[in-house]
């Protein structure tokens, strides 16, 4: 992306992003209120959360590949399992990847 | 109230510090330190954020970003709807609760049982993430900057790990688990064969498939929070 273009994503996204936390404080509570709404939001957010993770681990361009960030994603998994803080998480991940690149693998 | 505020300031420091991861992936996705301030600022949505970087550093078009970033951002709205009417507020003020409704901001919030400790937990909590958050991704922008190859550092893992840590809390429910199987298999599928962006998009549909159509929960799964 041109440095404009980016800048159009970043205000546009920006904009979305604040319309719809103000629409929340705007609109009457039991509009939202129906389990069918919450479910559907709930759901949403866990699939792309769940799908980003897939794409910054597995996907090179169009391809899907195994490489040091895998071992890392495994390492970020015990950590949150043994309830390590966000911070922590993201440091060993980073820090597993880089120790097996220095050793030249993935 | 006081326990609120501790409360409030503590969730503050932790979320406010991986604001360097997000600064750091930010330049390194190539947008620039200006633009990643920008983000935190105006956007102000961690997972709409680093979802927003993610599209943009795997070529992703700039409609493809936009979209991830509004999708992952809807959930504030239900927050802004549960928070309004406990903090009753008008004016500019209303505007500033808007920008601050977040997943933290939140959930303090929500977790207190008096209402004055409610309105403390919130407005600390909120500006508290809000000031370190940009204060740690400045820092994060600027180091980013200076790192170099990112790949030799891990950054490209630690992207993935920082959004397993934003799912890793809300895959308790069943249903939940199904989704996310669902969007692993989605996304997989798609990656060969569709542009960037457009995997991440497509699980979001079947996300809002299944919960449009399932069959509401029964109250045995509703205690389990499914």
């Amino acid at each position: 992306m041109t440095t404009t273009v980016l800048w159009v994503t970043v205000i546009a996204a920006s904009l979305l992003s604040f319309g719809l936390k103000l629409a929340g404080h705007l609109i009457p509570e039991h509009w939202l209120a129906t389990d069918r709404v919450q479910r559907t939001s709930t759901l949403v957010t866990v699939a792309l959360l769940v799908s980003l993770v897939v794409v910054q681990t597995f996907a090179d361009g169009q391809a899907l590949v195994v490489d040091a960030r895998v071992p890392a994603l495994a390492v970020a998994a015990v950590a949150l399992a043994l309830r390590a803080p966000f911070i922590l998480v993201v440091v060993l991940a980073a820090a597993t990847a880089a120790g097996l690149r220095a050793l030249g693998w993935g | 109230m006081r326990s609120a505020v501790r409360q409030g300031a503590s969730v503050a420091l932790a979320t406010g510090l991986y604001g360097i991861s997000f600064g750091a992936l930010s330049v390194v996705a190539g947008v620039s330190v200006p633009q990643t301030m920008a983000l935190s600022l105006l956007l102000f949505s961690g997972g709409s954020q680093f979802a927003l970087i993610g599209v943009v550093a795997a070529g992703g078009s700039p409609v493809a970003a936009v979209a991830t970033s509004t999708l992952l951002g809807a959930r504030n709205t239900l927050y802004g709807a549960v928070v309004a009417p406990l903090l009753g507020v008008r004016g500019w003020r209303r505007l500033a609760a808007a920008q601050l409704t977040i997943d933290e901001s939140t959930a303090v919030a929500v977790g207190q049982r008096e209402p004055a400790a409610t309105r403390a937990g919130f407005w600390v909590t909120g500006i508290g993430v809000f000031v370190l958050w940009n204060a740690f991704t400045l820092l994060g922008a600027l180091a980013g900057d200076a790192l170099g190859d990112p790949r030799a550092w891990g950054l490209d893992a630690a992207a993935g790990a920082a959004f397993l840590a934003l799912v890793w809390p809300r895959l308790a429910a069943r249903r939940a688990q199904v989704v996310a199987a669902l969007a692993v298999a989605v996304t997989a599928a798609l990656i060969p064969v569709a542009p960037a962006g457009i995997p991440v998009l497509a699980a979001a549909a079947v996300a809002i498939a299944v919960g449009v159509l399932a069959t509401p929960r029964t109250p045995s799964e509703r205690a389990e929070g499914a």
